[in-house]
């Protein structure tokens, strides 16, 4: 591995830099430095700090630097990842006010930031796929199903917060191995009961 | 305001309660980045808030950090830069570090495990209507055809030949501003 701070500076400005869309938008660009091209962890630990991170209040992205460089060098990592993925947008936020017009009415600019927009839907996607995959193989095809279709009504139907939807599924997900547990024992009873 | 608060420490304060209230990362945050700045302190009136929006919205980058960097800068210059930043970013790392920490601690425990099992397909659909969201800002604002020929290449770069995502944006970019001109 190459120097840790180095990975974090680049592989950071990089989402900082090319993040367009705000910091849910982000997330598979994190992803993609994180786990597919750093290893700083793997999926499943990514996939966890997310939903935790998504828990919390506040800004999503900055949490997610935080842990990243947290977890690789401490505190001093969770400062130098969190200032390369900010830095370089809050700078250029201060000294470009000036040249505010010229760049919130280029026609130009504007196309090419909605241009970034079918990759980002592009990304995401496919983190949803691999997540639901993930959730598919863990929970089986029917429970998978069934938690689907349970967070969709949660989260589009009923409008209900993610960060609430989260610690619903955290709450049972508590209890879900304890919970299956009991049924088996329940259903290896009534089979010897039966027998 | 009743009581005396030194700058640095109302920039902080400010940031630190529009973002700690703020639920579901940075752009969920943005109206109560407006309550703070305009309403209550009224550091930007209602028209600089919205230029300033708006260049933050054509750069990169989480966007409650460029409004606190903005903002904190043009009330008290760096120091404020770096208190408005502060207020932003940190009580939310700190609690995010400290919770996985906590939780890491009982990894093996079959309480942790079911969570992090279930909290899958809640991330999955979470996902899912993000790319939804996503796909229909892109169609709004640059057509169908535009969105499924970016969208198509980007599938296949991404996902066949394995690119790194940074070169696809910059195409993408490339393909925004040359292309999508030319067809207008």
């Amino acid at each position: 591995m190459k120097n840790p701070y180095t990975e974090l500076t680049i592989g950071m400005m990089r989402t900082g830099i090319l993040g367009f869309g705000g910091g849910p938008s982000v997330i598979p660009l994190i992803r993609h430095e994180a786990v597919s091209r750093y290893h700083w962890l793997d999926d499943d630990e990514f996939g966890d700090t997310l939903a935790i991170a998504n828990t919390l209040p506040g800004p999503i992205a900055t949490k997610m630097a935080a842990y990243l460089g947290y977890k690789l060098k401490g505190w001093p990592g969770a400062i130098v990842s969190v200032a390369a993925h900010v830095l370089p947008s809050c700078i250029a936020m201060v000294f470009l006010i000036a040249f505010i017009n010229v760049l919130s009415n280029s026609a130009m600019i504007s196309n090419m930031i909605s241009a970034v927009m079918p990759v980002v839907a592009v990304m995401l996607g496919q983190m949803a796929y691999e997540f639901g995959e993930k959730a598919v193989k863990g929970l089986g095809r029917v429970l998978g199903i069934t938690f689907f279709a349970i967070s969709f009504l949660l989260l589009q139907v009923i409008s209900l917060h993610p960060g609430i939807v989260i610690m619903i599924f955290l709450l049972y997900g508590a209890f879900h191995y304890k919970l299956k547990d009991r049924l088996k024992n329940k259903k290896t009873d009534r089979k010897e009961e039966s027998a | 305001m009743g009581i005396f608060i030194p700058i640095g420490v109302a920039v902080f304060l400010a940031f630190f309660i529009a973002n700690i209230l703020g639920y579901g990362g940075g752009p969920a945050s943005i109206p109560l980045m407006y309550d703070q700045i305009v309403t209550r302190y009224g550091w930007l009136d209602n028209t600089e808030f919205s230029q300033m929006l708006a260049l933050g919205n054509s750069l990169p980058g989480p966007i409650a950090t460029k409004i606190a960097a903005y903002v904190g800068y043009d009330v008290y210059g760096w120091p404020g830069f770096l208190a408005a930043l502060a207020g932003t970013i940190i009580p939310s790392a700190v609690a995010l570090i400290y919770l996985l920490k906590i939780l890491r601690k009982y990894k093996q425990s079959p309480i942790v495990k079911g969570m992090s099992l279930l909290v899958q397909p809640v991330i999955a659909i979470m996902m899912l209507l993000l790319t939804w969201n996503m796909a229909a800002d892109a169609v709004g604002s640059i057509g169908y055809i535009h969105s499924i020929v970016i969208a198509g290449l980007a599938f296949l770069a991404l996902g066949k030949f394995k690119i790194h995502p940074a070169f696809v944006i910059i195409f993408a970019f490339a393909y925004g501003g040359f292309i999508i001109p030319l067809t207008s």
